[in-house]
């Protein structure tokens, strides 16, 4: 059974880096038919040259194959619980070897790289929900890039103002964020009450959340739609090199705060939105699927 | 927009004729160099140490590429660029001391290294962020590696291309830099739209 988790998870490591979900394909499609601007076209149609070659060579579409973030929901039933962290890392170090992988993970004192992308921490494991009726393991693979990562950003307002703050926050990380996320980005919306809550929901929105999807509350829908339209009438466009589109969604999640504090963050995904879902039954079968 | 054709060595008059907004393809030698790398080049010209490469007329390339060894020899899998911003400390010196006639890069560079493009005849390009892919099918052979102890993606890789592009070139030999006119321009349209915003909930 080890072999059946490691090897849907390496599969499922190898389906992330190389093929982009279609709802991400799909967008970028749709910005290049839309986009007027001749510098713009001239990436997208670089970006979709891409795509279609890493599908035909079955290579990482981009070379930085980030950080892997493995989003678990398990199964409480699922019979080899106790297996599931140790195989991800070795599905890690496995995956590095036989897709490969770039080598990123690199200890921030010393500057060593062990070159299997694992250390301290690394890969991210999530334990996002346990199910108690079922016995199906599924993990969700993000490979994070570093250059969307690096603009991340973190802002505690003051409560009295934090809901008219939202705009002022987002559009100033959009801003000093500009072409280094490789734009078209998706971006993240996290609001909390906990700064390490409001990024870990903002990540997820921008990773795993599907393009044109809405939030369920029709008030945060609207500031969605409302904050993508404003994100892209500043200009910034493709590679931050001036167009219509610069962001291709943005997704909002939250969490009830405290009286005292309201975080917002903002993460940031590049138009290399990776992502893919293993999910094995005890039976020793598995899919793979985005 | 015009598109041009370049090969290395390239000289002044090559990179002078270009604008931004120009589409390059360029053949010839490029050699990779992101953070660390960057680093230590200028920490050998301060300490007056040689250089075991020679990127004069050439290219720098701000990438680190995905390379695995095949028998004795290097293969490319995968080598988009990297984020420029972080060069930005150590540009204006690589361009100025070793003479490289273009950066290659993606994100955008600030004032210093456009000064020092004006000055010393040297223009900052950017390739699509991501498409690794798709540069790697224009590298046609590894010609060196050094500084392989700073690990694959930090190395220096020189690499001998064939019509590597399309580049864009943000950042002329006038000084022009279009990343920072785009941002300009951006700050100013987000004001507008705060200012709007408030004007509305004001009224």
């Amino acid at each position: 059974m080890k072999d059946v988790i490691v090897g849907a998870v390496v599969e499922a490591v190898k389906k992330a880096v190389i093929y982009l979900p279609p709802d991400v394909k799909e967008a970028l499609k749709k910005v290049y038919g839309e986009e007027d601007n001749p510098i713009a076209k001239v990436h997208l149609d670089a970006i979709l040259k891409n795509i279609e070659l890493a599908e035909k060579l079955g290579v990482p579409v981009c070379q930085d194959t980030g950080l892997l973030i493995f989003y678990v929901k398990l199964g409480a039933r699922f019979p080899w619980i106790d297996l599931v962290e140790g195989l991800l890392v070795e599905a890690t170090k496995i995956a590095t070897k036989v897709i490969p992988l770039r080598p990123n993970t690199v200890n921030p004192f010393t500057g060593f790289n062990p070159g299997d992308n694992t250390g301290r921490y690394i890969p991210v494991i999530a334990w996002d929900s346990v199910d108690p009726s079922s016995d199906v393991l599924e993990v969700t693979v993000v490979p994070k890039g570093g250059g969307s990562e690096y603009v991340s950003t973190l802002r505690m307002v003051s409560p009295g103002e934090g809901f008219e703050k939202i705009k002022e926050v987002v559009l100033d990380a959009v801003i000093d964020a500009g072409a280094k996320p490789c734009p078209p980005v998706i971006i993240g919306v996290g609001i909390a009450g906990l700064a390490d809550q409001a990024m870990y929901l903002a990540k997820k929105a921008a990773t795993i959340r599907r393009i044109g999807s809405r939030h369920p509350e029709p008030m945060v829908a609207d500031l969605e739609v409302e904050l993508l339209r404003t994100i892209n009438s500043l200009g910034i466009g493709v590679m931050g090199m001036g167009g219509k589109i610069y962001a291709l969604d943005v997704h909002i999640e939250y969490a009830y705060r405290h009286p005292a504090t309201y975080a917002i963050a903002i993460a940031f995904q590049c138009w290399a939105a990776r992502r893919a879902k293993a999910i094995v039954k005890p039976n020793g079968s598995y899919i793979v699927e985005q | 927009m015009e598109v041009y054709k370049l090969r290395t060595p390239l000289s002044r008059e090559d990179v002078e004729k270009l604008r931004v907004g120009d589409i390059v393809y360029i053949s010839g030698t490029l050699y990779t160099a992101r953070d660390q790398a960057h680093k230590r080049i200028v920490q050998y010209l301060r300490e007056g140490k040689p250089l075991p490469f020679n990127p004069r007329d050439s290219a720098i390339y701000h990438c680190g590429p995905v390379v695995i060894k095949k028998g004795s020899e290097w293969n490319v899998i995968s080598a988009g660029p990297t984020t420029s911003t972080r060069m930005e400390v150590y540009e204006y010196e690589v361009i100025e001391k070793l003479g490289v006639r273009m950066v290659i890069g993606k994100g955008g560079m600030g004032p210093r290294t456009a000064e020092a493009c004006r000055k010393f005849g040297a223009v900052y390009v950017t390739f699509t962020g991501g498409v690794g892919v798709l540069a790697a099918q224009t590298i046609k052979r590894v010609v060196d590696a050094h500084w392989l102890d700073l690990g694959i993606p930090e190395a220096i890789w020189i690499l001998e291309v064939e019509n590597f592009g399309p580049l864009i070139v943000a950042i002329d030999t006038t000084g022009r830099n279009l990343h920072e006119e785009i941002m300009m321009r951006a700050r100013l349209r987000k004001e507008t739209a705060l200012h709007n915003q408030e004007y509305r909930t004001n009224l």
